[in-house]
């Protein structure tokens, strides 16, 4: 299979022949595994971690496949393989994650070695989204396009990306690990809520070093993650990163796997008892062989440099005509465009969550219409967000109109970024063998709910995340308001949590009152909205009102004074 | 439409190792795409189909076979958790995939 | 029986495995756990024999460091292969304590952490009788690209220079 390079100026790492030669490796290593399976060499016990490691899950209706989107980049033609996957291995469609992933959920086992075979050709995989190693890396959506970016995260988690696949030291861990990593001092990355989270700073003449965190974790218990180190120099990262999943993988707990996440051991040990012994480790290994070089880091910049923004004045008169002709090419501009450090550019937000629609899926029509887009608009390159949206990153403020009636023509021109009707919805029920409740339908309602796209700009910004199960896949710990679907006697209930961020100023949201009914969550969402709308004061948010007001009040009005 | 909820009926629900799909153990043990055509226990009978399924997990056929509880609806078994209902189904949010929409693995 | 493999192919196994309450000590080449190091140590330094040490995977590089220099087997225990732990200890026998005799993978491992273990450091693996060894030889020519440096390796670490793994 011939491969395709990626567009010239596309923001993502660009494989060389040594790149290529691993994956087909890796590909043939595997359809040698499933051939063992099917034949009964290997037991179902020792292939599912093989599987695992290859992103392939068994859910309710068929296998799950989770590819991997690197740090939630894609090129255009990445893309376009992915909509031709979806139409010949699967039903049309795929579902793009809170991890910058993409799932499909209808594959056959044989089919998956011709799949990887498939997405080899175009510089992707499927290694690691799974099982108890280090999963995909992920970072901000707007990396290398947001102004407030001192430095470019894309380096370093793809920095990252190499020294974590395959380690042959951290591939049977206790538990999964999750990085992110964010470049800028507000944080779109979630990095609260990860095993281990960086951010990148600039220190004194211009060197850069990190931030480190460490223990977030959502699930059965929730942590946020505490601070390790202000700092850690850039030639050291992967030594301090080495020193942290080596006491991880010695000392993680092995006996429970609810309490096998490095965020326990944080919890159990304590941070300054698990500092020193990481400390000690990162101060006996760091050296020549632990060094990162920053040779090879300027390598790898190399393929995260802007792309050749034209010279343009902030001020596009294009935009501004249409702007003030067309109201709801306005109402989408205010809430899906943002900023960009660029003069005349700016970075666009395609929401993936249609009115009633399911949050997070796009059609392989819809794929290959981005693709062209991404091509025509923004250098071949697209990005995926852990809100399950899809960015165009750097666009000419003078093609906004032009972009937004071609999303229009695919359904993806929903004005409803971080507003309430872009819900953040795990698969449950309907697709994930973990699930305790339906998420997905609820969703639904909700959108449909708050369809009026007018009164979800009054309200303002408002993030609903859902899970259908306590694993939290939906990230609902972190939600403005929270979701989450539980079974009690076999009947589907749902425990709403509000006050959640995982932003640079992290929270758990807090339990507004008893769990309630499938039929009952909508009435609670539309009556927490119209108490926020009764007592907010000029400016606040939804967060906001939550915060100064606690969630008492809240309580008491929905639930009476009794609860 | 009759609901008999006679206690500790059951059927095995496995998936194909091949393709993922969901199956279902028939009365001649043959695998079957509908639960419709599932072959129903009860007690001791129950665990002995279970056994027979494992067997044909050990013959790399089927994956994770389990007994899974079903109320007779006209005579014909349908499961009574929500999770094993929409597994015999397809996803409730998409009736035009899975079973539910005749198509079939 | 197990089958003891070196580099792909099987070699002859000449130690010989001594249960924490075994009333005899063999001739010839022993291995001893943990406990019975500790209990006993005076009569196993006493043999005129090599002494190999077993470790269970909760048991750390750093209980035998001070003793390395009397061992020379170590043989590192897999309960389940979902047990990773070993790994980081190999490393640590390696890297931290420049331990030079052989380290033996046993128990519950499976062909496709084959290529992992070399390159932590672990010279031979005991794999069971009736285990394909097709599948263990195939499995260390599988992936020839490593983005990490081996534990043997003196290069720099780190994925940025993606390793030719030497088979």
């Amino acid at each position: 299979m011939t491969h395709l390079a990626a567009p010239a100026h596309a923001g993502l790492y660009h494989y060389d022949e040594l790149d290529r030669r691993f994956l087909a490796e890796r590909v043939e290593q595997f359809r040698g595994q499933v051939a063992r399976r099917l034949s009964g060499d290997l037991s179902e016990e020792e292939f599912r971690p093989l599987r695992l490691m290859n992103g392939l899950y068994l859910q309710l209706h068929a296998y799950m496949l989770r590819i991997a989107v690197p740090y939630g980049v894609l090129s255009s033609d990445q893309l376009r393989r992915f909509a031709a996957i979806g139409r010949r291995y699967d039903r049309g469609y795929g579902h793009f994650t809170t991890r910058q992933n993409l799932q499909f959920n209808w594959i056959k086992l044989v089919d998956v070695p011709d799949i990887l075979a498939e997405l080899a050709a175009v510089d992707m995989h499927a290694i690691q989204t799974s099982g108890n190693c280090i999963r995909n890396i992920t970072t901000d959506q707007f990396a290398g396009a947001a102004p407030d970016e001192v430095v470019e995260p894309r380096v370093y988690a793809e920095i990252l990306r190499q020294w974590s696949t395959l380690h042959p030291e951290f591939t049977f861990l206790p538990r999964k690990f999750k990085i992110a990593i964010t470049g800028s001092p507000r944080d779109r990355a979630a990095l609260a809520i990860h095993d281990v989270a960086l951010r990148a700073k600039a220190g004194p003449g211009g060197a850069i070093g990190f931030e480190v965190f460490v223990g977030g974790g959502l699930g059965r218990s929730p942590f946020l993650a505490k601070r390790l180190s202000d700092w850690v120099a850039e030639a050291d990262l992967i030594a301090y990163l080495e020193a942290i999943l080596r006491i991880y993988n010695q000392y993680g707990r092995r006996d429970n796997i609810y309490k096998a996440r490095i965020k326990i051991l944080v919890h159990e040990v304590g941070i300054d008892k698990l500092r020193e012994q990481i400390e000690a480790e990162f101060e006996r290994i760091r050296g020549p062989k632990y060094r990162l070089d920053p040779e090879i880091v300027e390598l790898i910049r190399s393929h995260f440099a802007p792309p050749p923004f034209e010279t343009l004045p902030e001020l596009s008169e294009v935009f501004e005509l249409h702007r003030g002709t067309t109201p709801a090419f306005a109402r989408w501009s205010r809430s899906n465009v943002s900023a960009h450090r660029q003069a005349g550019y700016t970075s666009v937000t395609i929401s993936l969550k249609p009115t009633g629609g399911i949050p997070g899926d796009a059609s392989s029509e819809q794929m290959e219409a981005v693709a062209d887009l991404a091509d025509r608009f923004s250098f071949g390159e697209l990005r995926v967000t852990h809100e399950q949206n899809l960015v165009l990153a750097h666009v000419r403020r003078d093609d906004l109109f032009a972009l937004w009636q071609e999303l229009g023509r695919h359904g993806l021109d929903t004005a409803n970024a971080g507003l309430i009707g872009d819900i953040i919805a795990c698969p449950g029920l309907d697709y994930c063998a973990l699930a305790n409740a339906r998420s997905i339908p609820l969703a639904q309602q909700i959108s449909e709910r708050f369809a009026d796209l007018d009164r979800q700009h009054a309200i303002g910004e408002l993030k609903v995340k859902m899970s259908g199960c306590i694993n939290a896949c939906g990230h609902h710990h972190v939600g403005h308001i929270g979701i989450l679907g539980v079974d009690k006697h076999g009947v589907e209930t749902y425990q709403i949590t509000i006050g959640g961020t995982a932003t640079e100023n992290p929270a758990l949201g807090q339990v507004v009152g008893p769990a309630v009914g499938y039929d009952e969550v909508v009435g609670v969402v539309e009556k927490l909205v119209e108490l926020y709308l009764e007592w907010r004061l000029d400016g606040e948010r939804f967060l906001d009102t939550v915060t100064r007001l606690g969630v008492k009040p809240f309580k008491e009005r929905i639930y009476g004074a009794a609860a | 439409m009759a609901r008999s909820p006679v206690e500790g009926l059951k059927v095995v629900g496995a998936n194909r190792l091949e393709t993922g799909a969901v199956v279902w153990l028939g009365a001649d043990d043959a695998w079957m795409a509908l639960v419709t055509e599932a072959g129903v226990y009860a007690g001791a009978e129950a665990e002995a189909a279970l056994t027979r399924a494992k067997l044909a997990e050990r013959a790399n056929l089927v994956v994770d076979a389990a007994l899974v509880e079903v109320a007779l609806e006209d005579g014909r078994p349908v499961p009574l958790r929500p999770r094993e209902r929409i597994r015999a189904l397809g996803p409730s949010v998409r009736t035009d995939l899975g079973v539910q929409a005749g198509s079939v693995s | 029986m197990a089958l003891l493999l070196k580099d792909g192919r099987t070699v002859d196994d000449p130690w010989s495995a001594v249960a924490d309450d075994a009333a005899v000590l063999p001739d010839g080449p022993a291995v001893v756990g943990l406990e019975r190091w500790r209990r006993d140590r005076a009569a196993l330094e006493a043999r005129n024999a090599p002494l190999g040490i077993r470790l269970q995977s909760h048991q750390l590089a750093g209980e035998i460091a001070g003793d390395l220099g009397r061992f020379g087997l170590v043989v590192l225990e897999f309960p389940k292969f979902r047990d990773g732990r070993a790994f980081s200890t190999a490393r640590a026998l390696r890297e931290q304590y420049s331990y030079t005799g052989e380290i033996r993978a046993a128990g519950h491992v499976i062909p496709d952490q084959y290529l992992f273990l070399t390159r932590v450091g672990v010279t031979t693996v005991e794999v069971p009788e009736g285990a394909n060894l097709d599948s263990w030889r195939r499995a260390l020519a599988e992936v020839s690209v490593a983005y990490q440096s081996g534990v043997l390796d003196d290069a720099p670490l780190a994925g940025l220079r993606r390793k030719v793994a030497v088979r």
